[in-house]
């Protein structure tokens, strides 16, 4: 077996759980990390008991350390626990890939992934003006090059790539608005996005308050609280439970370089994801044009518009033309983020997205599912471009 | 460490490489962190560089002037100690030498803002230890 293929439909998403979404809760977000794991835990057909891995993507800035959700659940053998760092908000999707091998090591057969997120009722991802420095060079970084000269927060920084995107291709704001609108038209589908009920047209996105250049303030996503969790299993285990499973047949990350630093990398339109999809899709045995649709880490629109990119949906330069038409929404060639992504269901790290996939490759997307899909994509983004991607099929 | 505030401004911290840039800064001189065995320069400042892993430090003195990589206009004060400053135009500007760096563009109409336009250097005073570059069209 090829060294790219050691991972290949080894392992299984075989349970999904989502709180509610809001903007402000009194829950802590252990709490939020309990419900949603015992949500992904019952949908799996499992007893929390058969838990014995867990996996923190956003360490226990997610929820809590791996001994607080054990202690809560009731797990007595947990045989792996590990927190993933640095990669921001690819760090979702990252953790599939640590899932599958501790599955295909033998080391653990039920991965619980819990995430919980507090971006309305905790700190904002907009104060990195006051953070005094984790030490992590990006953080340094930011705080001594950056701040001093006002962008400290994503949608300033991630703005230098959106514009540098919009100088050199031509890329226009309307296309930038054709992926907000687009992902607004998804979030009318679901009954847990925050943007149900509010639909928006272009009109509407470009009335909107400027942010950042070229950032305004429906390129932006959301600021909400709520977990998600998944549970991962081995396929030979999830051929015989609850639901119909998964399978994770391509997983892998990669990073920009150098990876702490925006500015002076040699092309900051080079991604992460453009050294994971490769490797991911190799692993995977299929190529972007077999993917029925595509969850991509929509963080802000401009960012979805690379990751399109460098997961080969399209060339390099040509995400513009190419979301526009409806080719990204639901009934197009590529439905893109149909949940409503970052930008209208929820911000929950990218965590939704996942569930969304296993959703639609189970068929019980409803009024919003995509046809037939067999095969999908999800990408995750985060930490200055750090990039992962999953290729799942039913 | 704590973070200073002063007027408008967030001074950079009191890391030793920080430190040096800025005071370098403060005489009138934009100078990069580079490696004194291979040349290469590394910005932002780290303890080794990544093209020949050498841990020596020396900091190479640039011209001043440059091209503009990419920028945003901060319209918003997320930053609300800016808010009698917005719109700022915050651009990446690539020196001639190669570093890149953050810094306010200034003397430029918004509609005239080109990636590769032409720009050169200047000081804004913070503190007597602290200036920030800055930069207008050469």
């Amino acid at each position: 077996m090829a060294d790219s293929m050691s991972l290949r439909d080894r392992a299984c998403i075989v349970g999904i759980g989502e709180t509610e979404y809001v903007k402000g809760t009194p829950k802590s977000r252990l709490e939020l990390a309990l419900q949603a794991s015992m949500a992904a835990i019952q949908d799996a057909g499992l007893n929390p008991q058969e838990i014995d891995a867990v996996e923190l993507p956003n360490g226990s800035a997610g929820g809590g350390a791996a001994g607080d959700l054990a202690a809560n659940l009731g797990l007595g053998d947990v045989r792996f626990t590990t927190s993933l760092q640095e990669m921001g908000g690819a760090q979702c999707v990252a953790s599939l890939e640590v899932a599958a091998m501790v599955i295909a090591a033998g080391i653990a057969k039920h991965v619980l992934i819990p995430i919980a997120v507090q971006w309305a009722s905790g700190p904002s991802a907009r104060a990195f003006y006051e953070q005094q420095g984790t030490g992590l060079q990006s953080v340094e970084t930011i705080r001594d090059y950056y701040v001093p000269f006002g962008v400290g927060a994503p949608a300033q920084h991630y703005a230098w790539m959106a514009q540098r995107h919009m100088s050199i291709y031509g890329t226009t704001h309307e296309q930038l608005g054709a992926i907000a609108v687009a992902m607004r038209k998804h979030a009318q589908l679901h009954p847990k996005a925050l943007m149900r009920g509010k639909p928006m047209t272009m009109q509407d996105y470009l009335a909107a308050r400027w942010i950042s250049k070229p950032y305004r303030l429906f390129d932006c996503s959301l600021e909400n609280d709520g977990a998600a969790a998944l549970v991962v299993s081995s396929a030979e285990r999830a051929r015989d439970m609850k639901q119909k499973p998964v399978y994770l047949s391509g997983i892998a990350t990669g990073h920009p370089y150098p990876p702490q630093d925006i500015p002076n990398r040699p092309d900051i339109l080079t991604i992460g994801l453009d050294f994971a999809a490769p490797a991911a899709y190799a692993m995977s045995g299929l190529t972007p044009s077999d993917m029925d649709f595509a969850q991509i880490y929509d963080c802000f629109t401009g960012q979805t518009l690379l990751q399109i990119e460098s997961a080969g949906f399209c060339k390099k330069g040509e995400g513009g033309p190419f979301v526009e038409g409806g080719r990204i929404e639901l009934g197009g060639q590529l439905p893109v983020n149909t949940h409503g992504g970052l930008l209208s269901q929820a911000h929950v790290n990218g965590m939704n997205h996942i569930v969304e996939a296993v959703v639609q490759l189970r068929g019980d997307g409803g009024e919003r599912q995509v046809k037939d899909a067999e095969f999908g994509a999800v990408s995750g983004w985060g930490g200055h471009a750090h990039g992962a991607l999953a290729i799942l099929r039913r | 460490m704590t973070q200073q505030l002063l007027k408008n401004r967030r001074l950079p911290s009191d890391r030793p490489a920080t430190v040096t840039f800025y005071d370098y800064c403060s005489k009138g001189e934009l100078r990069f962190q580079a490696c004194a065995d291979c040349g290469e320069f590394r910005h932002p400042p780290r303890p080794m560089c990544p093209h020949c892993n050498s841990q020596n430090i020396e900091w190479k003195a640039v011209k001043g002037t440059g091209t503009l990589y990419t920028w945003t206009i901060v319209v918003q004060a997320l930053d609300k100690i800016l808010v009698d400053d917005v719109p700022i135009i915050v651009g990446i500007v690539e020196l001639d030498e190669g570093p890149r760096q953050a810094a306010w563009i200034l003397g430029v109409a918004e509609e005239d803002l080109r990636v590769g336009m032409k720009l050169k250097v200047s000081f804004e005073a913070v503190t007597d230890k602290v200036a920030l570059p800055q930069f207008s069209p050469a």
